[in-house]
């Protein structure tokens, strides 16, 4: 490897990286504002000058310049810090002083780098450029004046968004960043240029003014928004959660974040379900948790097994389902349970066929993908961005079956029903060949294509087509609790009813719901205990509340769609007195007089590791890439067209149904409401 | 004899538009005249030819043409290559491109077509300034004929497929600079790129391309025609061959005019443009290259060869040769205080130090001009330049801040005193500030 000198230290470097780069290898910190490593470089803060030999006798940007055998970097040099202090005085001659207000205050880029390379006092005695402010949205607030016109948020939505609906307008000091006609930006992922601009001029408007961040309390949890398990960092005050921001893990979200696992959060603190309820005379009252686990228990004491169900909704952590598993199948003898609420037709086979077995990070390798009935858009932004990047860097081809939309990057729409899938393995050109030629096809499949009656002969048209074209097979969950739940088995068994049947006409007597909030139970006429969050669907229909925590309010185990199991960490504790949903399940055991035989969580998850190996091997991807999907299917698919499960991305589950931020930004996409521009 | 140069020797026989600017007329100037034969003797020979000749860019940086031409690759491979010729002229005082492309646009096509052949590349763009729509009709016009006599095109009689293609700019004088012109001409917005990679490497789409001043281009065919030793004939080593010169300001007879490299300026002055106004004694300071290189004062232009190298030792440059005169009636620091108005409105906005600093410059040289600034500030402002200077992506930036280092290192007494009269209560009398004084 060729070899460069940093301050005088040698190092070795791989061919390809930049000097900036080497020199952060020599652990020399090199100022950057414009540089950032997922986008494309830019090079026009020049922040990052560094003196070059050999090289033009003047500073060059050490984030453009490409390292070279023998070359000598010089960081410290008194043509470098003149160089870096004259950028940083003009940088900040037309940067407002308004630090005390301004919510970027305490992790600002240009703030920090001004203790270090900024001059004492203004030698600027002009008036200070007044830029007028922008509207971008729901979760962008901007204060141009404070830009200093780096680019990054035009490079994000550019590059790695896929909707280029930021820029540069006009020249010289009169440079603007705006969106086009000031329309808000329509990315599911905007919310990441406010992480990504180094000043204030882009920050969180649901946040604003809320905090300043050395107030906080951090805590490292995952999302539950979608079936990605994306790292993130709860930021909480006192009880209240402040923000969620991304943290980077390479291999699922790297450092970006959707908008709903991001903005939703403001959704914790509305709706809550804080005490438990009963319904009397058909109103529901206020109850305390010895009331609400006597009725419980003796409803469902007096029932018949077969006439009681259970259902665990989408953020069910494995800790409550592998209680409620233990209580209801195991003492009780209840076969009707089952986590998939969108009567998905999947799981009871081997576990590589509900997983995503190429790996998130496997997206980077694929070299032709077919999606089937998913818009990976809606259901997991983060991996569209990335499938959005293969095409991007490598022009992987993209195909779909399924209802069309528009995923940010060209997609060749092979068909709207399951007939395309035969069609596609008969055909000898167009796609077909491109999957032929390829190394590693991946075929990625959603909901759409399974959540629904004919679901088990699309998966075995689907799974028959990826073992004869050699592709992985993948199945992109929109759950954050599924894949948990089938690795359970918390399905129903022994003639059982699956969920949909529960919720028919007549399915049921007695239905205890673990936050399932996205089923129908018009019709059902069962008597139902809702133990969930949010005054949601499924609390409007319950007898009894038992009112438990959300996510940041407990600590769980959840299990992403690679079959990845992770942790959440609790940041708060439960509102009133809401309490942990597995300590309801074993309080509601003790009633029963079938007492679950732990006390604490780590006694549970003991249970757990022995019952389920796969949860104790945590934080990898099991999958496996060769694996050959053997559905079996006696029945025809139907010619109903795959269509994606998600219709409103804002609005689903009861989180994100309970923010306003949420919905503002569903509004806004169903054009209910207008923008500034119109 | 008037001038250094001989009638014999000039290339740019119709800069004056005295003639026919068609084909006809260009033929009968020598014009594709024994172009096959040239390009017969193959593409490295041309560029030796290029080299031996010492032709130095004619746009302003002075970079040996037949130097840059040999940096294309040597074989196509996946990439086609592609000519650019740089007709943006904009440089303030600049005004040769323009007679050249409305007066002898065959010798720009012609050597655009010997160019090219010498890289490889079967197109050429031709990248024409957004205000000059006249010299792009001319252009077309004179590209239509070339066509229809198969001078260029697809089977020409040359033998070398060649397509010319004029693209109108929309005015931006950053849209000059190499990079930014590429930019532009793909259609997106005039800003320069990072270098390296040089336009060679990776130019106008990703493909090797080399840019040229329109100047460079339309001498090569003569060049060729007349021999390398006949062009490095003229002028002091390392600053040969014949030169357009634009000079403006105060002379009696304003005017461009083909002469000799190392013209002494002098000479250049009284022959050609009648001399000063007012007499050899009234001059005051010459901005020798167009408006982005540092004046020098009188003193130092009496014996001052016109051309690269001697006017680098002055700390200026020749710049495109764009000569402007200032004799004594002139408020050198309102001249260059609109100077860096032009910079700081046509700054791109893309990097820091020009964005800012063109602005703070222009803004501190408005109040110099009245005397209305500190004294102090002088050395702020000095030192501002050389904060811009060299920090930049571009050389706009560079091209800011010389004009002012010029004035303060000429000129700095001026300033002086025109701070300490308004101080003084004695205002500098121009134009509005007198009702400031009153």
């Amino acid at each position: 490897m060729p070899i460069a000198k940093v301050n005088g230290k040698e190092v070795e470097f791989e061919p390809g990286m930049t000097v900036l780069q080497v020199a952060e290898m020599a652990g020399e910190e090199i100022p950057r504002f414009c540089y950032h490593e997922r986008l494309s470089i830019a090079g026009n803060c020049r922040m990052c000058l560094v003196e070059v030999k050999p090289g033009p006798p003047k500073p060059q940007a050490s984030c453009a310049l490409p390292a070279a055998e023998g070359q000598e970097i010089f960081t410290d040099t008194p043509m470098v810090q003149k160089a870096r202090k004259g950028v940083m005085e003009f940088l900040l001659i037309n940067h407002p002083l308004d630090c005390p207000i301004c919510d970027q205050g305490g992790e600002c880029d240009l703030q920090d780098q001004a203790m270090g390379y900024g001059r004492d006092a203004t030698r600027f005695v002009e008036n200070k450029r007044a830029v007028e402010d922008k509207y971008m949205g729901p979760v962008i607030k901007t204060v141009m004046n404070r830009c200093i016109q780096c680019t990054r948020c035009v490079r994000f939505i550019t590059e790695v968004a896929g909707v280029p609906e930021i820029g540069l307008i006009s020249r010289g000091e009169d440079v603007e960043i705006t969106t086009y006609l000031e329309n808000a930006v329509t990315s599911e992922l905007s919310g990441n240029v406010n992480d990504l601009c180094p000043v204030g001029a882009l920050t969180h408007k649901p946040w604003a003014f809320n905090y300043r961040p050395w107030e906080l309390k951090r805590t490292e949890s995952i999302d539950v928004m979608d079936a990605l398990g994306s790292a993130i960092r709860v930021d909480a005050r006192g009880s209240e959660v402040m923000r969620v921001l991304p943290r980077t893990q390479e291999d699922i979200n790297e450092e970006w974040l959707d908008d709903k696992a991001r903005y939703a959060c403001d959704g914790l603190l509305r709706q809550r379900l804080d005490k438990p309820y009963i319904r009397e005379n058909g109103k529901l009252k206020a109850a305390t948790w010895d009331e609400a686990l006597a009725a419980v228990a003796a409803k469902l004491s007096a029932s018949n097994a077969g006439r009681i169900g259970v259902i665990a909704g989408d953020l069910a952590d494995a800790e409550s389902m592998k209680a409620a598993l233990d209580l209801f199948r195991g003492k009780l003898g209840i076969a009707s349970l089952d986590c998939r609420q969108d009567g998905a037709q999947i799981g009871g086979g081997a576990r590589e066929e509900y997983l995503f077995n190429a790996t998130i990070a496997g997206i980077d390798e694929a070299d032709a993908i077919l999606l089937i009935g998913t818009n990976p858009r809606l259901e997991a932004p983060v991996l569209n961005a990335r499938i959005r990047r293969a095409w991007v860097s490598r022009g992987v081809p993209v195909a779909m079956i399924g209802t069309a939309a528009d995923l940010t990057y060209p997609v060749e729409h092979l068909g709207d029903t399951a007939a395309a899938i035969a069609s596609l393995s008969k055909s000898k050109k167009g796609f077909a060949e491109k999957l032929k030629a390829a190394k590693r096809p991946m075929v990625i499949v959603g909901s759409g294509a399974f959540a629904r009656e004919d679901g088990a002969a699309i998966l075995a048209a689907a799974g028959k087509f990826a073992t004869a074209i050699g592709a992985s097979w993948n199945v992109l969950h929109t759950a954050a609790s599924r894949v948990g739940g089938l690795d359970l088995g918390f399905i129903p068994t022994g003639g059982g009813k699956s969920a949909t049947e529960l919720a028919s006409k007549g399915g049921a007597d007695v239905l205890f719901l673990m936050g399932a909030d996205e089923i129908d139970l018009s019709k059902s006429k069962a008597f139902v205990v809702y133990m969930g969050t949010h005054g949601d669907a499924g609390a409007h229909r319950a007898d009894v509340i038992l009112p438990s925590a959300a996510w940041t309010e407990k600590r769980g185990l959840y299990v992403n769609t690679e079959g990845r199991v992770q942790h959440g960490e609790r940041a708060v504790y439960p509102k009133g007195e809401a309490k942990e949903d597995w300590a309801i399940i074993r309080a509601l055991s003790d009633r029963l007089g079938a007492t679950l035989p732990y006390n604490t969580q780590d006694q549970l998850r003991e249970a757990l590791y022995a019952d389920h190996s796969t949860f104790a091997g945590q934080g990898f991807p099991p999958g496996k890439s060769d694996f050959k999907p053997a559905f079996a299917s006696k029945t025809g698919a139907g010619d109903a067209p795959l269509k994606s499960r998600i219709t409103d991305f804002y609005m689903t589950n009861p989180i994100a149904r309970a923010s306003v931020t949420m919905s503002e930004l569903s509004a806004l996409k169903s054009g209910a409401k207008l923008m500034a521009a119109e | 004899m008037v001038g250094i140069l001989q009638d014999k020797d000039r290339i740019f026989t119709n800069l004056y538009g005295l003639h026919d600017w068609g084909l006809e007329g260009a033929k009968t100037r020598g014009c594709w005249n024994g172009t096959r034969d040239m390009l017969k003797m193959g593409g490295p020979w041309i560029i030796d030819q290029m080299k031996n000749s010492g032709l130095r860019g004619r746009g302003g940086a002075g970079f040996g043409t037949g130097l840059k031409w040999s940096f294309m690759p040597k074989e196509v491979k996946d990439r086609p290559h592609y000519l650019v010729v740089n007709a943006d002229e904009s440089e303030p005082g600049t005004c040769k491109d323009r007679e050249i492309m409305r007066h002898d646009p065959h010798l720009l096509i012609e050597g655009c077509l010997i160019a090219s052949f010498a890289m490889q590349a079967h197109v050429c763009y031709i990248y024409i300034r957004g205000e000059y729509v006249r010299e792009r009709e001319v252009l077309e016009e004179a590209i239509k004929q070339a066509y229809e006599a198969k001078l260029i095109g697809k089977n020409n009689i040359h033998g070398w497929d060649f397509d010319c293609y004029v693209h109108h700019g929309a005015g931006a004088y950053i849209c000059g600079e190499e990079t930014a012109l590429l930019e532009s001409l793909e259609g997106k917005k005039g800003q320069p790129r990072l270098k390296p990679p040089f336009p060679a490497g990776a130019g106008v789409y990703g493909c090797p391309t080399t840019v040229n001043n329109v100047e460079s281009i339309a001498v090569a065919g003569t060049i060729l025609r007349r021999g390398a030793q006949w062009f490095a004939g003229f002028g002091r080593p390392n600053n040969t061959g014949t030169k357009l010169f634009c000079v403006s300001g105060h002379v009696n007879l304003p005017c461009n005019v083909e002469e000799t490299m190392s013209i002494p300026f002098r000479q250049l002055i009284e022959d050609h443009c009648g001399g000063i106004r007012g007499g050899w004694g009234n001059l005051k300071a010459v901005i020798p290259g167009g408006s982005s290189v540092p004046m020098i004062p009188a003193e130092q232009c009496e014996d001052l060869p016109m051309d690269f190298d001697a006017l680098r030792e002055l700390k200026s440059g020749l710049g495109t040769a764009a000569v402007i005169v200032m004799d004594k009636s002139t408020d050198l620091v309102r001249a260059i205080a609109r100077l860096s108005y032009f910079y700081k409105h046509e700054s791109c906005g893309q990097c820091t130090p020009c964005r800012e600093g063109t602005g703070w410059m222009w803004r501190v040289m408005e109040r110099m001009a009245t005397g209305e600034a500190e004294m102090r500030e002088i050395d702020l402002l000095l030192d501002v330049t050389t904060q811009v200077e060299g920090h930049t992506i571009c050389a706009l930036g560079d091209a800011a801040a010389w004009p002012i280092q010029g004035l303060f290192r000429h000129f700095r007494h001026e300033v002086e005193d025109r701070i300490t009269s308004y101080r003084a209560g004695k205002p500098h009398v121009q134009g509005a500030t007198l009702i400031a004084a009153e």
